[in-house]
């Protein structure tokens, strides 16, 4: 058991979801962080200009929507399963629907199947409107694999 | 193989005017007709997991979209908007802390709609893949021609003298 799951369970049973954010640099630098003020696990992208990939439009790249799927993920299952190792990512399939405007981005990941290995999750992002999704993933993560 | 001014010339299209590449680091260290080549240095805030120091996937997710964009760029011989369509990165091996990551991204195929590209990311040695990618991009979308999606002209008049 490592350090980062031990901080990362004090967390969660104090019900500190801000901590889960904090421990992982990424998540920081990118501003992405949990909220479940409505009572669901949610992870926020808060916009920056420096998430911008097309300044014309302008539209977010891409690649920060696909990172906020996953760290959305990976929030989810530290959260909502007792997983004795971090989530390995083993792949991801991002579908682009629309255009990522410049303004906050918000995720939420749900399970689709949870098997002894190996766990798929499906996660939506949108922006002011849920019923109009800028992207849709799949996702593959390996859980309390030994390695 | 690519003349240092298509180097110069993509870097600033593609990494310093790109905020999200130019926030990164990425820098372009290779270019040809279908063919983009970038690098991405180690950085402490790309760190995902903090007890080992290996990168977020997502970071890579960036980096592989960023440079398939740009191999689809190199086969535009007129202006074309794009955007992606949908990616696929299979994650073979954790990036070595400490270590760049180079992405090598080709766009194999253009057709009126769609450009198709693969991906590789490693650490030097293709054969021992970090990450590996499927994407397509849909041509013609919305919005302004960026003066990237033009450079492709360029390399195709390269190629034929």
């Amino acid at each position: 058991m490592s350090d980062y799951l031990d901080r990362l369970r004090k967390a969660r049973d104090e019900g500190d979801l801000a901590a889960l954010g904090e421990a992982i640099p990424y998540a920081k630098w990118m501003g992405m962080a949990p909220e479940n003020s409505t009572g669901e696990l949610l992870t926020r992208m808060r916009y920056k200009p420096d998430l911008i990939g097309n300044t014309h439009l302008p539209a977010l790249h891409g690649g920060t929507i696909g990172s906020l799927m996953e760290m959305a993920a990976i929030f989810h299952l530290l959260w909502e399963f007792d997983n004795e190792t971090l989530p390995k990512i083993v792949n991801i399939t991002v579908d682009y629907l629309r255009s990522g405007r410049p303004i906050d981005t918000i995720a939420k990941a749900t399970v689709t199947k949870q098997g002894r290995r190996v766990v798929n999750v499906s996660v939506e992002a949108w922006q002011e409107d849920r019923s109009r999704p800028v992207a849709a993933a799949q996702i593959h993560f390996l859980v309390n694999a030994t390695s | 193989m690519a003349d240092e001014l298509s180097l110069a010339v993509f870097q600033e299209w593609f990494s310093d005017t790109i905020p999200q590449n130019k926030a990164l680091g990425l820098q372009v260290i290779g270019v040809r007709r279908g063919f983009a080549t970038m690098k991405l240095e180690w950085q402490p805030h790309l760190v995902g997991n903090p007890e080992t120091g290996v990168l977020f996937g997502g970071a890579l997710t960036t980096m592989i979209d960023g440079c398939s964009g740009m191999a689809v760029a190199t086969m535009l011989t007129e202006p074309a908007p794009f955007a992606t369509l949908d990616l696929r990165i299979d994650y073979i091996k954790p990036a070595t802390p400490g270590q760049a990551v180079i992405a090598e991204a080709e766009c194999f195929k253009l057709t009126n709609n769609v450009a198709f590209t693969r991906a590789v990311a490693h650490h030097g040695d293709p054969t021992d893949p970090i990450a590996s990618s499927a994407g397509t991009f849909m041509m013609g979308t919305k919005g302004t021609v960026l003066q990237a999606q033009t450079l492709g002209a360029r390399l195709a008049k390269g190629a034929a003298s």
